[in-house]
């Protein structure tokens, strides 16, 4: 368990390394960064006092190393817009992010765990058929128009929430069901296959011989195993919400990361979007450092791999 | 071939988006014959009208309504798919070819080249695909060429890890192992033995990453970094209508609803076709 551990922790950091060394060379090698660094209608002098300054006529190498170091030490520049360093800028926004993606995470488990053991269990049937439309449905909408909707509808029709804004309970309603939809979606449609997998199983078939409940049946021999795909799942999803959240965040002008990085490229502010990217990445890497801890308990077999 | 299509028409799914997905390429295709208003130039007279079939009193013959500046939704959406497809289409052969053939070296190759490979996959998939996209738009600035580039790089890594696995089972079968015997070279073995093997699952890839991409697309021009006006696209439409949302339901409605059935049809093509080709990809999504 223990070499299993510092695999997996070995492979986190070879991850954060390899995000931040994509920071580095996106923003140095595909922009020129004095141009980016600097705010729109800079002079040619700015631009070389600047070139001179962040060392930018040093060999590609030497600059990668001391901008490496910089990032790990948590120093991404300052923002031009703030006026004060990068990384305090996006960490003020985070707890809003994490509020969000938290909420659709859970709401999203949890229809979708429910939905697709409806439909596991409802083979054939009406029940099967119209949850799996729905999670197709889900699966095929764009998030930020089926915001859009939920505004049209909620905000304007009915006048029940708040179309944008947040503070209050209410405000995280909408965006958080506008994350949620594509979350329960996914998990609908993986934990049906692979609760339709497991009841054909062996042991199932075993544990039913035996006269065990099929409650039994369900909670200790199914469920278990049919979750762990699933554990996998949230893995991708968490990427997918944390990338969603940027869309989702701008149609309900929620204040979190994704919002302040689309903001940040509207307003050419480098810093900025080199520190959120990398702080969402960072955060990425460690949700599936959890989850593959988590893939180790669940499911003992795994352990013993590699 | 007749056994294809008699499989797609008894997947009724599989059926439903087929039509559907040919019908809008055909329409993107002819868009200029369809006698459409033009999708740029708008009838400030007719600005905010509401789609005709929603009461007898709306002027113009705009069938879905017009947007803030007088133009016809319904050209706009026809219009902007062209860009879409065209966009997607690109981008997605792009990442294809570029994933296919890395996805061979590695799996046939194996050693350093595959696990140097590897690596980088894993290390992409620990950004999160948009806010990859992001950090390059910002970088590089938005425009079209771009944009394809930045779809194109989010989706390379899907297909070389589905190829690479390909790649490591058909190694070792005898048609390589006797190609290997009479002496043909390498990149003969890759691209006459193996490659022709491969392109079934890259087509599966390639089916599901469409509809990913359209939606990426849709998303980087909703936040004003895609193609850039006035070039009618999607996602610009729906951002630019937001602001209406109150008073004009139609534009942001229609561009969305096209968005839904155009990845709904791709899906359910794409469903089809893995089950089609092999039932076992199903497992390894």
């Amino acid at each position: 368990m223990i070499r299993f551990m510092a695999g997996k922790l070995l492979e986190a950091a070879i991850a954060i390394w390899g995000v931040v060394t994509i920071v580095f060379f996106v923003s140095r090698v595909l922009g020129d960064p004095a141009v980016l660094l600097l705010p729109l209608g800079a002079t040619d002098a700015q631009l070389e006092a600047l070139r001179a300054s962040l060392g930018l006529d040093q060999p590609i190498l030497v600059q990668y190393f001391s901008s490496l170091g910089a990032m790990l030490r948590g120093d991404f520049g300052i923002s031009f817009q703030h006026m004060r360093p990068a990384l305090d800028v996006v960490l003020e926004r985070m707890p809003a992010t994490a509020i969000l993606a938290f909420s659709a995470l859970v709401l999203g488990v949890l229809i979708g765990a429910v939905a697709g053991t409806i439909a596991a269990l409802n083979r054939g049937k009406l029940a099967e058929l119209i949850v799996m439309s729905a999670a197709l449905l889900g699966q095929a909408t764009p998030v930020f128009w089926l915001g859009l909707m939920l505004i049209l509808f909620f905000s304007v029709q009915l006048g029940w929430l708040p179309s944008a804004g947040s503070g209050t309970w209410w405000h995280l309603i909408l965006p958080a069901i506008t994350l949620a939809v594509f979350v329960s979606a996914s998990i609908a449609r993986l934990l049906r296959s692979s609760l339709l997998e497991i009841l054909g199983e062996d042991y199932v078939r075993t544990a039913r011989a035996k006269g065990l409940l099929p409650q039994t049946i369900f909670t200790w021999h199914v469920a278990r195993n049919a979750l762990i795909p699933v554990v996998t799942m949230i893995g991708i999803i968490a990427g997918e919400l944390l990338g969603g959240s940027v869309v989702t965040e701008t149609v309900f002008g929620w204040p979190g990361v994704g919002r302040l990085i689309v903001q940040a490229i509207q307003n050419q502010d480098f810093p900025v979007i080199q520190a959120g990217v990398a702080v969402v990445a960072i955060i990425f890497v460690f949700i599936n450092l959890a989850i593959d801890l988590l893939y180790g308990v669940l499911d003992p077999r795994i352990r013993g791999e590699r | 071939m007749g056994d294809f299509f008699a499989s797609l028409v008894k997947s009724r799914s599989g059926l439903f988006g087929f039509v559907l997905l040919t019908l809008l390429v055909l329409v993107a295709i002819f868009a200029p014959l369809l006698g459409l208003a033009s999708p740029i130039r708008g009838d400030l007279l007719a600005r905010l009208s509401p789609p005709t079939w929603t009461g007898p009193f709306n002027p113009g013959p705009h069938p879905l309504g017009t947007d803030e500046v007088g133009r016809d939704v319904l050209s706009r959406i026809v219009h902007g798919s062209r860009l879409t497809l065209m966009i997607a289409a690109t981008a997605v052969v792009l990442g294809g070819v570029v994933g296919t053939l890395l996805g061979i070296a590695a799996g046939f190759y194996g050693g350093i080249v595959d696990r140097v490979l590897m690596r980088l996959v894993d290390i992409q998939l620990a950004l999160p695909l948009m806010l990859l996209a992001l950090l390059v738009v910002a970088a590089l600035g938005p425009s079209f060429n771009n944009l394809i580039i930045v779809l194109a790089l989010t989706s390379w890594i899907r297909y070389a890890r589905i190829i690479r696995g390909q790649v490591l089972s058909l190694r070792e079968r005898e048609f390589v192992q006797s190609a290997h015997a009479i002496g043909a070279s390498t990149v003969r073995i890759m691209l006459r033995h193996i490659l022709p093997n491969v392109l079934t699952p890259a087509l599966v890839v390639a089916t599901l990453e469409l509809a990913r991409i359209i939606i990426m697309d849709a998303a980087l021009s909703f936040l004003g970094l895609g193609v850039q006006p006035p070039s009618p696209s999607w996602g610009r439409m729906l951002a630019d209508g937001r602001v209406y949302i109150s008073t004009a339901w139609w534009i942001v409605t229609f561009p969305g609803l096209t968005i839904l059935l155009t990845v709904l049809s791709v899906n359910l093509l794409g469903d089809w076709l893995r089950d089609y080709f092999d039932p076992k990809l199903r497992t390894s999504r």
